[in-house]
């Protein structure tokens, strides 16, 4: 699957984009389910409410998964060596998130030579919902 | 409200849980998975994995396998108050659907922002799978308002 290649790649590169659809309660009622992720929060409005927010909203390791894929229809899971994110924003129902990433580092670590990715999610507003990194072995 | 920060250093009990086909199928449903690799057992074979592959956030998931949730209540935590913070994973080989993983969790840290106005309760795992290789390491910060 993967063509990429350590020496062709330059700090900078972009990582094909992921968009997804625009977030509705389907989606968070699956997630919460095969997610294990039960909290009320992300499924029951009436609860939201109790607890002083407009209404549900995404659960951040949804954002997660999303760009989990962006990583891997990249390159193979295999390849990935470390993911992290911050939540820096609610993504709520009806945001239209967007998936990026680009190169900002090359080295090598464990007799490997590694990239180092920026990621992020954006809403359609271009609001920043999930900043984080990424590093793969290439 | 606050966290005692007595509790750092905590350690969780320890519990294996193991992903099965049918919920990885289930999870890339929900995270509108399209490379059948994660969904598909021929794709993942032809791929080399000897079976379905567990996802990189999917450890995360099964965090929520453990079998008491009364630590949580113990230091003060009120889920309703709560929200993710941050959360990182660290890879050393692949998992699997069948694979029986091992959690070992404990409070890495306790600190609060804004005078007590917000705490932080980090979390530290280390997963391991059931030839005793280490798979990951993950680290969740919850953030309670």
């Amino acid at each position: 699957m993967s063509t990429i290649n350590f020496d062709s790649i330059q700090i900078g590169d972009s990582l094909p984009p992921l968009t997804l659809p625009p977030v509705d309660r389907t989606m968070l009622a699956l997630f919460a389910g095969a997610s294990g992720d039960h909290n009320a929060i992300h499924i029951d409005t009436d609860y939201a409410r109790r607890a002083r927010v407009p209404d549900v909203f995404a659960h951040g390791m949804l954002s997660m998964a999303w760009l989990g894929r962006l990583l891997t229809s990249w390159v193979e899971q295999r390849q990935l060596r470390a993911f992290g994110v911050r939540f820096v924003g609610i993504t709520q129902l009806g945001h239209v998130v967007t998936c990026t990433g680009k190169v900002t580092e090359k080295f090598e670590a464990d007799g490997e030579r590694r990239v180092r990715l920026e990621i992020q999610t954006v809403n359609q507003y271009g609001e920043p919902r999930v900043l984080g990194d990424a590093v793969i072995a290439l | 409200m606050a966290i005692d920060k007595q509790h750092i250093g905590m350690k969780l009990p320890v519990y294996s849980a193991t992903a099965d086909a049918w919920r990885l199928r289930f999870f890339a449903k929900a995270i509108g998975e399209t490379n059948p690799v994660y969904f598909d057992e021929a794709a993942a074979h032809d791929a080399g994995y000897p079976a379905l592959p567990l996802p990189p956030t999917f450890l995360f998931s099964l965090e929520f396998e453990q079998p008491s949730t009364a630590w949580r209540e113990a230091i003060g935590i009120v889920s309703s108050r709560i929200l993710h913070g941050e959360q990182s994973f660290t890879y050393h080989r692949m998992a699997y659907a069948g694979d029986v993983l091992r959690f070992e969790s404990r409070i890495a840290d306790i600190y609060d922002k804004k005078n007590g106005a917000l705490w932080f309760i980090v979390r530290e795992t280390r997963v391991t799978n059931q030839r005793g290789e280490h798979v990951a390491d993950l680290r969740s910060v919850v953030v309670q308002r």
